[in-house]
C-alpha cells in the first residue's frame, strides 16, 4: 500500500490545478514584486530607459528566477542551514553567468549595453527573496512555476515602465519613432497636428523619473485595478 | 542541524559542481565570444565611414564584414613620431600579429605619451577613394570614451565618426553613441584651419556658433561632451606626423 501511495505522490509532482496556477497569477496582481512588495526596484531604475532592453532583462530574471527556484528548491533537504544563503547566492550567481555567457554568445550588441545590469541580478532581492521565502519550503513544480510567475510579474512591470519612459523621453517605440516631428509611421508630416508638436522630455530619461512612474503605476494598482490592496478599516 | 563535516563537503561538492559547468560553458562558447567581440570592433570602424560603404551597415552580414576588411580596407600602425610599425616589430614588442586590430587603445593610453602605438584604417572606396579612419579615446563622466573617425582624402575633412562608452548614462552621455542626428553632424567638419594648423573639433554647450569647427552639445551631458572635444583635439593630433607625410 505504502508503494502506491508513493507512486501517486510522484504522478501528481506536475498537476497544474488551483493552486498551481494561484503561483503563477498571484505575483502578477495581488502579490506583485515591484508595485506590491516593493522589491527589485534598483534595477527598474537602471534598465528601463529603452524597451528592447527592458525586455532582455526580464527574460534573463525569468530564466534566473525559474531555474535558481527550481534547483534550490530541489538541494532545500540537503543544504545545510547555516550557510543555505551563500549555497543560494552560488545558485543564482551560477544562473547569472550563464545567462551572461549565452547572450555573448547570442547577441554581441545587446550585451556590450546591458552586461553591467545582468551581473547585478545576482542582487535583485525578488531572487534572494523567492528562494528564501518559498523554494526552500516547496517541491520544485511548485518553486519552478513560482519563479516564472514573480518574474513575469517583475517583467510586466519593468516593460511597461519602460515603454511609458522610451516614448515620452524619446518618442519612440522600440526604436521606432512614434510621437514628436519627424515620426516614423502614424504621421507623414512633420507639420501634423496630431504628434507632431510633442518635444521629447529629457526628465524621463533620467533615474528619478522611473521613481515617478513606479509610484504612479503603485497608486494605479491600488486605486483602481486591485482595491482590496488597500487597508480601509 | 548539520555538522560541520557535512558542510565543508557540501559546499566543496557545489563549488566544484559549479566551477566545472561554468569553465565547460566559457571554453566552449569562446570561439563564438571572440568572433562576435572581432565582429563588433570591425562594425564599429566600419559604422565611421557609412556613409561610403555602398550599403547599409545594419544589413551586412558578418561575413560580407569580414570580406570588406579583407578587400577593402588596408590595415598600418603607425608610432608617436610617425613611422610605420612593421609586423615583426609588433610581434617582439608582443601584440598578436602586425595589423591594427591587435593595437587595444585602452591599453596604449595606459602607456607613457611617447611609447603609444596609432591603429590606422585606410578603406579604398569602390570608385578607387581613400578614406583614413583613425582611433581616438578619452575620458567621460563615468569611464572611458573613445571613437572612430573617419577622414576624407584631403585629410583635413571628417567623413563620419562613430563613438562608443564604457558608462555613460543612458540617454545623456550614452548620446554619443546613440544619437545618430548628433553623430551626423561631424560629417563635413574641418581639422585645420585655412592657413593649415590643426584646430580640431569643438562640441559647444548651447549650439555650435562657427559652422567649420563646432558641432552642438548634448543637453545633460556636458562633460561626456568636453570629453568628446578633448579626446578630437589630442586622439586626432597624435596622428598628425603620420598624416603629414601621406600629404606630401
Amino acid at each position: 500500500m505504502a508503494e502506491v501511495k508513493v507512486a501517486e505522490k510522484k504522478e501528481s509532482a506536475f498537476q497544474f490545478g488551483k493552486k498551481e496556477r494561484k503561483l503563477l497569477i498571484d505575483p502578477l496582481n495581488d502579490n506583485n514584486p515591484i508595485t506590491v512588495q516593493v522589491l527589485g526596484i534598483c534595477s527598474a531604475l537602471a534598465v528601463t530607459t529603452l524597451m528592447d532592453k527592458a525586455i532582455v532583462m526580464a527574460i534573463a530574471v525569468i530564466f534566473v528566477l525559474a531555474l535558481s527556484n527550481l534547483f534550490t528548491s530541489l538541494l532545500r533537504a540537503y543544504i545545510p542551514k547555516q550557510v543555505r544563503m551563500i549555497v543560494q547566492l552560488v545558485i543564482i550567481a551560477t544562473l547569472v553567468t550563464v545567462v551572461e555567457l549565452a547572450l555573448k554568445a547570442i547577441d554581441y550588441n545587446i550585451y556590450k549595453e546591458l552586461s553591467v545590469f545582468i551581473g547585478l541580478i545576482i542582487t535583485n532581492c525578488i531572487i534572494m527573496g523567492r528562494l528564501e521565502a518559498f523554494a526552500m519550503g516547496n517541491s520544485p513544480w511548485k518553486s519552478f512555476l513560482d519563479g516564472i510567475g514573480n518574474g513575469l510579474g517583475y517583467g510586466i512591470i519593468l516593460i511597461i515602465v519602460a515603454f511609458i519612459r522610451e516614448l515620452f523621453g524619446k518618442g519612440t517605440v522600440l526604436g521606432a519613432k512614434v510621437i514628436g516631428p519627424n515620426a516614423d509611421y502614424l504621421i507623414n508630416t512633420s507639420d501634423s497636428w496630431l504628434f507632431g508638436w510633442y518635444a521629447n522630455n529629457n526628465l524621463m530619461v533620467l533615474f528619478p523619473s522611473a521613481m515617478f512612474v513606479i509610484g504612479v503605476l503603485i497608486w494605479i494598482h491600488r486605486g483602481i485595478i486591485n482595491k482590496s490592496l488597500v487597508d480601509v478599516s | 542541524m548539520h555538522n560541520t563535516n557535512y558542510i565543508i563537503r557540501f559546499v566543496l561538492i557545489i563549488t566544484a559542481v559549479v566551477a566545472i559547468v561554468l569553465a565547460l560553458m566559457s571554453n566552449g562558447l569562446k570561439p563564438i565570444h571572440d568572433k562576435n567581440e572581432a565582429i563588433y570592433n570591425k562594425k564599429a570602424i566600419l559604422s565611421a565611414i557609412a556613409d561610403h560603404l555602398g550599403k547599409d551597415l545594419g544589413s551586412l552580414s558578418d561575413d560580407e564584414i569580414i570580406e570588406i576588411f579583407n578587400n577593402q580596407i588596408s590595415q598600418t600602425v603607425i608610432d608617436m613620431d610617425g613611422k610605420v610599425v612593421d609586423e615583426q616589430t609588433m610581434v617582439s614588442l608582443g601584440y598578436k600579429d602586425g595589423s591594427a586590430e591587435s593595437v587595444d587603445m585602452g591599453k596604449e593610453m595606459k602607456k607613457s605619451e611617447a611609447d603609444r602605438l596609432l591603429p590606422l584604417y585606410t578603406y579604398k572606396k569602390a570608385d578607387g577613394e581613400d578614406f583614413y579612419v583613425v582611433n581616438v579615446r578619452g575620458k567621460g563622466l563615468w569611464d572611458e570614451i573613445w571613437g572612430c573617425i573617419a577622414l576624407e582624402k584631403d585629410l583635413n575633412t571628417i567623413a563620419g565618426v562613430a563613438f562608443d562608452h564604457k558608462a555613460e548614462t543612458p540617454g545623456l552621455g550614452a548620446e554619443i553613441k546613440d544619437n545618430i542626428a548628433w553623430k551626423n553632424q561631424f560629417t563635413g567638419k574641418k581639422l585645420f584651419t585655412n592657413d593649415g594648423e590643426f584646430k580640431s573639433v569643438y562640441v559647444r554647450k548651447g549650439g555650435a556658433k562657427d559652422p567649420v569647427y563646432e558641432v552642438d552639445g548634448i543637453s545633460g551631458a556636458t562633460i561626456t561632451a568636453d570629453g568628446v572635444t578633448e579626446m578630437l583635439a589630442r586622439g586626432i593630433k597624435y596622428y598628425q606626423p603620420y598624416l603629414n607625410t601621406i600629404k606630401q
